[in-house]
């Protein structure tokens, strides 16, 4: 049974369509890239797994008890408003959320997860710096630490490495790998780093109005849809 | 006068009107109560771009009070509790569904509320001078001074609750506040936190009316939140800096308006006012 399945799934925003025929599964275990490109409609569909948005029509039905819960997400943007009084470390620990339940407080267990992905992204000495006076790269990291303080079993990013330097890009990418390949999570990524994506992902979903491709990326590199793309964006290495 | 004899002078008066009055004990119970309450709440509220909804909440307080004098009811939070608190959520928990801009939805409400209510009164007099009573509810009466033990249970009781309710889902108050959108992808349930955000603050107005009148509540809400939005950079220190200085405003306020013989809720203002103009100077001392 896959994790996600997407049954002739229709995308749009109030009766617009955006994207359509949308039919695929994602397993356990796998790292999906989702390339497209400019408002092909890949925001809208990790919005719509997430139940943020709903479909015009189809369904998506999950799997082997996915619980809400248990993904942790990266969103395109976030609308902070400019005087928010908020730390990095309370942002951070916000995503532990998802695990207290009823319960008031976070508990060491939590705090020390925060701490741990905060030391994952470079961020420990920001911990205590409120979040509007970073830098872009430097927010974009501390809401990575906390999509991935709220990971359970399923990771979503939207468009990851936006705003991060080479360095923090290249740390990113073997993070998300090892947190794939030996904790098992499984990622959906969109992403317009279409080297990358053919670089680490299992699978692609190449996204125009229609999926124009579904499957494996060795399928893909092969495909016509990706040799044109690949020829465009410079997926060649 | 000197400054010396003056203090003395101020120093008895006030201890005078504790040892001899219980209202004047009342009053500073409920006005540091209900102060706390509203500043605590006030902070989500400023930051969910909500300041306004004190204003528009307390005016449909306004009318539903109308209505049940009108009505002769011997409890009129009967009937105010419940109009209030429905449109609490009609105004935050609809959100984003909403097709009229939330700022707009508020003030429609407000002044046809007010207007309203105002109407009620004429129409239907309960007393010769109406006036005299709009100004009342309108400004804060001396009704914080009537109080009566039952009312000063009853306050401090709805204030127990919304601070035990703010303590205990600060952590989700935060979130929901912060980024619902991702709180609510990664399964918590924003919805059911905006409603009880909204329940809590309805609460806290129809307290407040009681206290400055449905004019001035929005003061009690979104000044001690600012204030601290200027100096502190993190949500817990904004938190406990807007709790603090609400009480010290508030207690400040009343002992002033015993001395000088002020309106209460007018003066509560002024020195939350004067507050928020010490601390935009400390913010700026501590940016350069
Ligand atoms: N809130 C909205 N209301 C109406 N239309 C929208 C809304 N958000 C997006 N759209 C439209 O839906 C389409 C898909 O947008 P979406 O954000 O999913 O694109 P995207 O693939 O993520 O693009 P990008 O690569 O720029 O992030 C676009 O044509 C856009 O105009
Ligand atoms: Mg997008």
């Amino acid at each position: 049974m896959a994790l996600l399945t997407c049954r002739d799934l229709v995308l749009g925003y109030e009766g617009k369509k955006v994207v359509e025929e949308l039919n695929f599964s994602v397993n356990a275990g796998d790292y999906l890239c989702i390339v497209g490109e400019n408002g092909s409609g890949k925001t809208t569909l990790m919005k719509t797994i997430l139940k943020l948005h709903a479909p015009i029509s189809g369904r998506i039905e999950t799997g082997e008890g996915l619980k809400q819960n248990e993904i942790g997400y990266l969103p395109q943007q976030t609308m902070v408003q400019k005087d928010f009084p908020a730390s990095v470390n309370e942002i951070v620990l916000s995503g532990c959320l998802n695990r207290c339940g009823f319960r008031p407080f976070y508990n060491r267990e939590e705090k020390q997860a925060a701490k741990k992905n905060m030391e994952r992204l470079g961020i420990t000495d920001l911990a205590g710096r409120c979040y509007r006076e970073l830098s872009g790269g430097q927010q974009q990291r501390v809401l990575l630490a906390r999509a991935l303080c709220a990971t359970g079993k399923l990771l979503l990013l939207d468009e990851p490495v936006a705003g991060l330097d080479p360095k923090a890009m290249a740390d990113l990418y073997h993070l998300i790998e090892n947190l794939n390949s030996f904790d098992g999570i499984t990622v959906i990524m969109i992403s317009h780093d279409i080297a990358a994506a053919v670089k680490y992902a299992s699978h692609i979903l190449h996204l125009s109005f229609k999926p124009l491709f579904f499957g494996r990326k060795s399928d893909y590199i092969h495909s016509e849809t990706g040799k044109l793309f690949r020829e465009v964006y410079g997926g060649e290495r | 006068m000197g400054v010396i004899e003056w203090v003395s002078w101020v120093f008895n008066k006030l201890s005078d009107y504790f040892t001899k009055f219980q209202f004047v004990r009342y009053a500073m119970i409920v006005g540091i109560l209900i102060a706390l309450c509203s500043s605590l709440l006030g902070v989500t509220l400023v930051l969910k771009r909500f300041s306004y909804i004190g204003d528009g909440l307390s005016h449909v307080a306004f009318g539903a009070v109308a209505i049940a004098t009108v009505c002769n009811l011997s409890n009129n939070m009967l009937i105010v509790i419940p109009i209030t608190v429905i449109s609490a959520i009609l105004l935050l928990y609809t959100g984003s569904r909403r097709k009229i801009k939330g700022d707009a939805s508020i003030a429609m409400i407000s002044v046809a509320s007010l207007s309203f209510g105002y109407l009620l009164m004429n129409v239907f007099p309960t007393s010769t001078n109406i006036s005299a009573d709009v100004c009342m509810t309108l400004f804060g009466s001396t009704s914080i001074l009537t109080l009566t033990a039952t009312e000063v249970w009853l306050c401090v009781g709805m204030s127990v609750l919304v601070i035990a309710v703010f303590v205990l889902f600060y952590h989700k108050i935060f979130a929901v506040t912060f980024d619902e959108g991702f709180a609510t992808a990664t399964g918590l349930r924003s919805s059911m936190y905006n409603l009880m955000i909204a329940v809590v603050i309805a609460i806290i107005i129809v307290l407040a009316m009681n206290l400055v009148g449905s004019l001035l509540i929005s003061a009690l809400v979104i000044f001690p939140a600012l204030s601290a939005m200027r100096v502190f950079k993190s949500f817990k220190a904004v938190i406990i800096c807007s709790a603090v200085l609400a009480v010290f405003c508030s207690a400040l306020g009343m002992l002033i308006s015993i001395v000088a013989g002020t309106p209460v809720g007018a003066t509560i203002v002024v020195v939350d006012v004067a507050a928020f103009g010490v601390f935009s100077l400390v913010g700026l001392i501590k940016k350069n």
